[in-house]
């Protein structure tokens, strides 16, 4: 294969781009992680909130810091980040368009922030109509929107003219991995796009009188269920191709990886019915066809596992590992860089078994809505992306600003992952147990009149607060570590670990960048999806709703 | 393009497992009837005061049909009406139920009751009440300041 020509370090220029998304990214960890240690503390029973805070503008910061803001925020950097180190520095033009997303998604968050805080908009980050907030509000969430969709544009301009310069080249394969996210992501947000722009924001005006709740739900979930994929393909960046190159091994092989990601891209959209399962209104046979659908990507992401374990094995055989599991022995558990995404791996376990009991037709009713849905996120996503974040932060931070994470802050890394998945333990597990009894998500701290079911899950909400409190002092730390390699580590030269694939390894296919392709069976599968249940939803719609704001 | 023979068997147990879990699945909803609760019937949710039967919630006998009861409930917010059943036990009751406002949950605790009610659908589900005792319904969707307030019961007596 030949080697394409790889930059030693991110532009200065868009370093400074990159980093200016993680310090939003990092502002909205201590605001919607002090939001969670609170949220913690009131469902335990033994705290009130000061000031007339209500419990659920609280989990509206929460959630739309930390699932809408950090995640996107970190991820644009991220992905702007390795296009630049692997397939070369930003045009200038690209550039600016990077700072225009840039400036629009934070004007965007401040816009919402500002209205969330004066109580005007505390809907929570799904904003289920028809809960009507400010209009500031959902204005503030299509910039952020539109910001994005901006940045990927500057991301998507710079593969083109490489692929223009190399005619016949596969392109290296991070920056196709974080094409494919892109794409995935501006797919993914025509729906959440559709329902503000052309339902929401006009209701919330004034300018029409009702909404139709099911077809908004609708457009929200075709967005909501891909969100989860936006979110978890940048950690399968770093576990597919940084992480072999940290641990000195190999990557197990490019073209697989690219399929895994292709088939995510596909299977990822049409599938949002499955958060759908308790509602009327929806004829069965449809969600249905889409609970199958949500189970194909089983397929990739068994490829994952095995890929990511067989490099794992050919690394500790090529250091004379023995026996079956005799390599596990040999990776490096002192590296911040591999044992922190590594926590995050194993956490996606359970996360995946837990995840396969949600999307269960049936199983379905048993948990919807209860607090293991919040466990099980809280795994997925709080603990395998994020600590995959924290992980990739430790080295790209430190590239990016010129300074290296020194021997100790190595050793606080690692201490910082270690808080986490105990306090992870205890709080997703307390969370997924009391949700097996019945106590539900998105609640303030109630006995129900002192109804005996509610009152035995206040052992489990406890325990909740004992994992939330370890938890903060985990974000702590990870605070006082991104300062110091942002801020403080001695300067030097920390390396941007990019893997290379095993000299056996055949050429690359170039199907897998056959856009036109992709994208239309992409389209072919959304539409087979949904065309026929929203124009269900769409002719059969009772009349609609007014505004209510109930807080 | 090349796959490691392990990969090959790898997956092929991996789709061969999830053939299989999809068809328990399919045979589980569509011929033994286990369907999530999906009622097509609608609404105005403006009027649900003066509709029937939710102009009158409660508990009714009814006869020739495949359930005893059927359990009319109106949800709004921070309610529901009514607050208290009494169901004899051992009975078969079809739930039937809507909002008012925005959207609430109807979950009964630690039973696989759990439905949305949406404004402008009719929500339904049919179950039996096995055991005496009282059973804890709550609000498990979000609906404003009063959510975590928002329940009501049922006491299963004996008959
Ligand atoms: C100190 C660490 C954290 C603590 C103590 C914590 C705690 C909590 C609690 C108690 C809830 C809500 C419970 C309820 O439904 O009433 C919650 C919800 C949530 N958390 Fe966290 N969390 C933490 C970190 C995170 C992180 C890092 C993320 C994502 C990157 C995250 C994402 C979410 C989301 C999306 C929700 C759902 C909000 C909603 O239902 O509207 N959390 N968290
Ligand atoms: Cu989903
Ligand atoms: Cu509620």
């Amino acid at each position: 294969m030949k080697k394409t020509a790889e930059n030693e370090k991110v532009h200065p220029l868009d370093a400074k781009l990159s980093m200016a998304h993680f310090y939003v990214a990092i502002i909205a960890l201590a605001l919607g992680g002090f939001a969670g240690l609170l949220q913690t503390l009131v469902r335990s029973g033994r705290m009130e909130l000061p000031a007339g805070i209500t419990y659920y503008q609280l989990l509206t910061v929460h959630g739309v810091l930390l699932a809408l803001v950090l995640t996107t925020f970190f991820i644009i950097g991220f992905q702007l980040s390795a296009v630049s180190k692997t397939i070369g520095p930003l045009s200038t033009p690209s550039r600016i368009t990077g700072w225009i997303g840039f400036w629009t998604m934070t004007l965007g968050t401040v816009m919402a922030a500002v209205m969330v805080l004066l109580n005007e908009a505390s809907v929570l980050y799904t904003f289920y109509a028809p809960l009507q907030a400010h209009p500031i509000f959902y204005g503030g969430l299509t910039l952020v929107i539109v910001g994005s969709w901006i940045s990927g544009g500057a991301l998507i301009a710079a593969y083109r003219k490489w692929k223009k310069n190399n005619r016949g080249q596969a392109s290296p394969l991070l920056s196709f991995m974080a094409v494919v996210n892109t794409l995935l992501w501006i797919v993914a947000t025509i729906g959440v796009a559709a329902t503000v722009l052309f339902q929401i924001l006009p209701w919330s005006l004034g300018w029409v009188d009702s909404i139709n709740v099911l077809a908004s739900r609708t457009l929200f979930w075709y967005f909501g269920h891909p969100l989860v994929y936006f979110w978890l393909l940048p950690a399968y960046m770093c576990w597919y191709v940084v992480i072999p190159k940290v641990i000195c091994g190999k990557i197990f092989s490019d073209s697989l990886a690219r399929m895994s990601f292709i088939l995510f891209l596909l299977f990822s959209i049409p599938v949002g019915l499955h958060h759908q399962l308790l509602e009327p209104g929806i004829d069965p046979i449809w969600k249905f066809l889409q609970v199958i659908l949500t189970f194909l990507v089983v397929v990739p992401s068994l490829m994952t596992a095995f890929s990511l374990f067989g490099s794992f094995e050919q690394y500790g055989r090529s250091q004379g590992a023995q026996g079956i599991f005799g390599w596990f022995k040999m990776l490096p558990w002192g590296d911040a860089r591999f044992t922190v995404p590594f926590i995050g791996m194993a956490a996606f376990i359970p996360a995946g078994a837990g995840g396969l009991v949600n999307a269960s037709n049936q199983l379905n009713q048993v948990v919807h809505n209860t607090i293991w849905v919040t466990g099980h996120f809280h795994l997925t996503l709080a603990t395998s992306v994020i600590l995959t974040f924290f992980g990739i932060s430790y080295w790209l931070v430190p590239h990016l600003t010129g300074r290296t994470l020194t021997k100790k802050l190595n050793k606080l890394a690692i201490i910082q992952g270690v808080f986490w998945a105990i306090g992870m333990s205890f709080m997703s597990g307390a969370m997924h147990i009391a949700g097996l009894l019945g106590a539900p998500r998105r609640s303030s701290y109630s006995t129900y009149g002192d109804s005996t079911q509610a009152l035995d899950w206040i052992p489990y909400q406890i325990a909740q607060a004992v994992g939330g409190t370890i938890l903060f002092i985990g974000i702590i730390l990870y605070i006082i570590i991104f300062i110091q390699v942002a801020f403080f580590a001695p300067k030097g030269n920390e390396e941007f670990p990019v893997g290379e694939v095993t000299d056996k390894a055949e050429k690359t296919p170039l199907i897998f960048e056959n856009w036109k392709l992709w994208l239309g069976i992409t389209a072919a599968l959304i539409l087979f999806a949904y065309t026929i249940p929203f124009i269900d939803i769409l002719q059969n719609a009772p009349p609609g709703s007014k505004g209510f704001k109930l807080w | 393009m090349h796959m490691h023979k392990f990969e090959k068997v790898w997956l092929i147990f991996g789709t061969v497992a999830l053939l299989v879990f999809l068809t328990v699945l399919g045979v589980s909803a569509f011929y033994l009837g286990n369907q999530p609760p999906s009622c097509l019937v609608t609404i105005d949710p403006e009027k649900v005061e003066v509709t029937a039967p939710f102009n009158a919630p409660g508990l009714y006998e009814v006869t020739g049909k495949d359930w005893d009861y059927e359990l009319v409930f109106v949800a709004s917010a921070f309610s529901y009406s009514p607050a208290k059943v009494e169901i004899p036990k051992g009975s078969t009751v079809k739930v039937i139920a809507t909002s008012k406002d925005v959207i609430h949950g109807f979950e009964i605790a630690g039973t696989n009751v759990n439905m949305m009610l949406e404004p402008g659908f009719v929500s339904e589900y049919t179950t039996r009440f096995n055991n005496e005792g009282e059973n804890l319904i709550i609000c498990n969707e979000y609906c404003g300041v009063g959510h975590h307030m928002m329940s009501s019961r049922i006491e299963v007596v004996s008959k």
